[in-house]
C-alpha cells in the first residue's frame, strides 16, 4: 500500500484554482475506495467541498457522502464548544452566553487560537482513532502555514494555561511523519509551481511536519511523439493541402493541436522545474480531463486518475 | 480577439485609461492580473503624456526581472527608455513600477500614525506585533488600498494602476478600509484595553474572563492587551485614513477592472466580484478575459472538418488523403497519417473547452460597460515585448491572429 495512504492526517493545500478542493475530496474517495473510513474536512467554509461532494450543505457534525466517506465542515466555535466541553470541564458552559459574541473576539485577535482551534479537532480525531484517515481540504498556500504551524506558535508564545498545556499532543502528532503529511497540489503553470516551491521551504522551515507528496493536477498527456512533432508543426504551418481535402475547418483543427502541444510544452517545463525542486518527495500526476463536469463526477474522475498514480 | 471598436462613443479600455485616476486590477489567483496590470501600464503610457505608475504584489520573477524589479522596496521605479526602446516600445509618458512590501508598509503606518517616538519604538519592539499585523483584518489588503491612497494624494502620478493583493476571495479587499476602522470602534479592543485587573473585578465579564484565563492563559492575554493598548493611541490617524481611502473605492475618479480567464472558478469569481461591485457602489470599468481560445475553435466547419479526418485517417483509411498531404509536405506518409488522426481525435476536447468559454465569455460581458478579450498567446508572458503585444490588445490595436500560434 503507498504510504500516502498509510498515513493518519493530510493536509492537502496549494495556491487557489488549482483544484485543491477537488484533489483533497478524490484523495478522501481513493482511500474510501480501498476500504478506509475517512474523513474529509473543508477548513474555510466557502463550501466547496459540498459542492464537489453535491451535497446542500456540511457542518461541523460529518455527514457520511459515501458509505465510509465523512464530510465536514470546520467551525472554530463549534470546535472551541466541544473542546471546553472535552477538556476544560468547565461547568454552565450555557452561562457564558453566546460564545461567538464573547470568546471569538479574543480569538480573533489573538495569533494562533484559531488556527489551533481548527487543527486541534483534527488532531482530536486523529487521536481518538474514529477514522483511519482525516483528509483536510485546507487553506490556500498563502495560510496554510498559519494553519499547520498554529501548535508551534502558541507553544512558544503562550506560557502558560490549558492550550499550551494542549499543544504538545497536538506536535506529537502534526510532527510525526508517518503519521502527518502535506500534500501540494499544483498545475504546470508557472505561479502555482514557484508557490508550490515556496510553500514546501517554508513548511519545512516553519513547522515540523512533513510534505507527503506533490501532486500536479491538469497534466496535459502528450499529443506526438518526438518524431511526429515536426511533421504536425508542418503540417499546421501549410495547411493548404488539408483544407483542399476536408475543408477550411481544417484550419482549426491543426490550430487546436498545436496550442495543446504549445501548453503541453510549457507546462512540461514548469513541472521540470517542480521535479528538480523537490526531489525526494513523492510525485504524482493527474491529468487534464478536458470533460469535466462539476461535482461527483469530477470527483471521480480525478480519484482513478490519483488511484492509478498511487498504485 | 479584441473587439473592434470604431465609433470615438463607444466606450473602450483605452478610453478608460485616459480619463481615471486610479484602477485597481481584481481578480481570482493565477488569471494573470499582474500582467494585465502592467500591460496596462504600457498602454496607459503609449496612449498620453504625464505619470503612470503600476503598484504590484508578487509578480512572477521572470515578470519582476522585465520590470526591473529584483529588490522588494516601496518606492517607485521608472522603467528606463533604453530598456523600453529594446523592446521595441515607444511611450509619450512616463511608465514607473512599484512593488508592495507589506512588512516595511506596516512599519511606515506604524510610524506614520504613532504620537510619538516611545509609543512607536514599544510597538515595533512589542513580540506580537509582527503576528498580529499579518492576521488580523486582512492587513495585506488593506495596506494596498492605504498605498493606493499615498501615491494618489502625492499628486506625483496622473494614473495608478493597482495589481490587488491574490485573495482568494477578492472581496476582502473592498471591505478592508471598513473593516480596519469598524476594528478601531470594536467591543474587542475596548475591551482589551481596559487594564487588566479592572478586566478581572467587572461582574460582567467575569464568566468569559474565567473561560479566557483558563484556555489561553493569563499572561498571554496580559501580552495581547499591552500591544492593543499601544496600538489605540494611533487609532484617531488609523480610522481616518481607513475613511479616506474607503472614499477612494468609491470615486468616480476610480475604475476596477476584472480580469478573469474563461475557466469555470476564475469565470465564476469574476461574476461574483463584478455582482459585488455593484452592490457597493464600486465602479466597474471593465472586464477583461484573458487567454481567450480563438472562436473558430467552436466553429461547426471545424468539428466537420475534424469528422471528415478521423474517418478519412488511421484505420479505415485507404491512406489516399495522408499520401496526398505527405507529399505537399514532402513527409512520410504514414507519419502523416498518425498525426492527422491524433489531430482529429483531439480536437474534440479543445473545441468543447472553447465553445464552453464562449458561453462563459459573453455572460462576463454583459456585466461591464467594457468587455476586452485577450486571445491565448503561446507562452507565458515575462519580457517587456510580451506586455506590448498585451497592451496592443488592450487598447485593441491588435487582434488575435488568423491562424496559427
Amino acid at each position: 500500500m503507498n504510504s500516502l495512504l498509510d498515513l493518519d492526517l493530510v493536509f492537502v493545500t496549494g495556491k487557489g484554482g488549482v483544484g485543491k478542493t477537488t484533489m483533497a475530496a478524490a484523495l478522501a474517495e481513493v482511500a474510501a475506495r480501498r476500504g478506509q473510513r475517512v474523513l474529509v474536512c473543508e477548513m474555510d467554509a466557502k463550501g466547496a467541498l459540498a459542492t464537489a461532494f453535491e451535497v446542500s450543505e456540511l457542518d461541523f457534525e460529518p455527514t457520511e457522502v459515501e458509505p465510509g466517506l465523512f464530510a465536514m465542515s470546520m467551525s472554530t466555535e463549534e470546535s472551541l464548544r466541544e473542546y471546553l466541553r472535552l477538556f476544560v470541564k468547565i461547568p454552565f458552559i450555557g452561562r457564558i452566553g453566546p460564545l461567538a459574541s464573547t470568546f471569538d473576539f479574543v480569538a480573533d485577535a489573538a495569533p494562533g487560537v484559531k488556527e489551533i482551534l481548527a487543527v486541534g479537532k483534527l488532531c482530536f480525531e486523529v487521536k481518538e482513532r474514529h477514522y483511519d484517515l482525516v483528509v483536510v481540504d485546507a487553506e490556500a498556500s498563502g495560510h496554510v502555514i498559519s494553519q499547520i504551524g498554529a501548535p508551534k506558535v502558541i507553544a512558544e508564545l503562550v506560557q502558560v494555561g490549558v492550550v499550551r498545556e494542549q499543544t504538545q499532543w497536538m506536535l506529537d502528532i502534526l510532527e510525526d511523519p508517518a503519521r502527518t503529511g502535506v500534500v501540494v497540489v499544483t498545475t504546470p503553470e508557472e505561479m502555482p509551481v514557484t508557490e508550490s516551491i515556496e510553500l514546501l521551504e517554508r513548511l519545512r522551515s516553519e513547522t515540523g511536519t512533513h510534505p507527503a507528496a506533490v501532486i500536479a493536477n491538469r497534466v496535459l498527456p502528450a499529443m506526438f511523439s518526438r518524431a511526429e512533432q515536426p511533421v504536425a508543426a508542418s503540417i499546421a504551418g501549410n495547411p493548404e493541402s488539408l483544407v483542399a481535402e476536408v475543408g477550411a475547418g481544417a484550419i482549426a483543427v491543426t490550430e487546436a493541436s498545436m496550442i495543446i502541444e504549445v501548453r503541453r510544452s510549457i507546462g512540461a517545463g514548469h513541472l521540470d522545474r517542480l521535479r528538480e525542486a523537490v526531489a525526494g518527495i513523492d510525485f504524482f500526476t493527474v491529468p487534464e480531463l478536458f470533460s469535466r463536469g462539476r461535482g461527483r463526477r469530477e470527483v471521480s474522475l480525478v480519484a482513478d486518475g490519483l488511484d492509478e498514480e498511487l498504485g | 480577439m479584441a473587439r473592434q471598436r470604431t465609433a470615438a462613443r463607444v466606450p473602450s479600455l483605452d478610453s478608460m485609461l485616459a480619463s481615471r485616476e486610479m484602477i485597481l486590477v481584481a481578480g481570482s489567483g493565477g488569471v494573470g492580473k499582474t500582467t494585465v496590470a502592467a500591460a496596462m501600464g504600457i498602454a496607459a503610457a503609449q496612449r498620453q503624456t504625464g505619470k503612470v505608475l503600476v503598484l504590484t504584489v508578487d509578480p512572477a520573477r521572470r515578470l519582476a526581472t522585465a520590470l526591473g524589479l529584483e529588490a522588494f522596496g516601496n518606492a517607485p521605479k521608472r522603467i528606463d527608455d533604453a530598456a523600453l526602446a529594446a523592446a521595441g516600445i515607444e511611450l509619450r509618458g512616463e511608465l514607473h513600477v512599484a512593488m508592495l512590501d507589506t512588512k516595511a508598509g506596516w512599519d511606515e503606518l506604524i510610524t506614520r500614525h504613532a504620537p510619538d517616538a516611545t509609543t512607536r519604538e514599544a510597538v515595533l519592539a512589542n513580540p506580537l506585533y509582527r503576528n498580529i499585523t499579518s492576521r488580523f483584518v486582512h492587513s495585506h489588503d488593506y495596506l494596498a488600498m492605504e498605498q493606493l491612497h499615498d501615491l494618489h494624494a502625492t499628486g506625483d502620478y496622473d494614473l495608478v494602476i493597482v495589481d490587488t493583493p491574490p485573495s482568494r476571495n477578492a472581496l476582502t479587499i473592498l471591505d478592508a478600509p471598513g473593516r480596519m476602522a469598524d476594528f478601531f470602534g470594536s467591543r474587542l479592543l475596548r475591551w482589551l484595553t481596559v487594564p487588566y485587573r479592572s478586566r478581572l473585578f467587572t461582574f460582567a465579564s467575569k464568566p468569559f474572563y474565567q473561560v479566557a484565563d483558563r484556555v489561553l492563559g493569563s499572561r498571554f492575554l496580559q501580552d495581547v492587551a499591552d500591544f492593543f493598548v499601544l496600538f489605540q493611541q494611533m487609532e484617531s490617524g488609523f480610522v481616518r485614513r481607513a475613511k479616506e481611502v474607503e472614499a477612494l473605492l468609491v470615486d468616480p475618479r476610480t475604475a476596477f477592472v476584472v480580469v478573469s480567464t474563461l475557466e469555470a472558478a476564475p469565470a465564476h469569481e469574476a461574476r461574483y466580484l463584478a455582482e459585488a461591485l455593484a452592490e457597493r457602489k464600486m465602479p466597474l470599468g471593465a472586464i477583461i478575459a484573458n487567454r481567450v481560445l480563438p472562436a473558430r475553435l467552436a466553429a461547426p466547419a471545424a468539428s466537420a472538418a475534424a469528422d471528415a479526418l478521423a474517418a478519412r485517417t488511421g484505420d479505415h483509411s485507404d491512406g489516399a488523403l495522408a499520401d496526398r498531404v505527405a507529399s505537399s509536405l514532402d513527409a512520410d506518409a504514414e507519419v502523416v497519417d498518425r498525426v492527422l488522426q491524433r489531430m482529429a481525435v483531439r480536437f474534440d476536447d479543445l473545441s468543447m473547452v472553447a465553445a464552453r468559454e464562449a458561453d462563459r465569455r459573453s455572460e462576463l460581458a454583459a456585466l461591464a460597460p467594457v468587455a476586452v478579450d485577450v486571445p491565448w498567446l503561446s507562452g507565458d508572458i515575462h519580457d517587456l515585448a510580451g506586455l506590448a503585444i498585451l497592451a496592443g490588445y488592450l487598447r485593441g490595436t491588435a487582434h488575435a491572429p488568423d491562424s496559427g500560434v
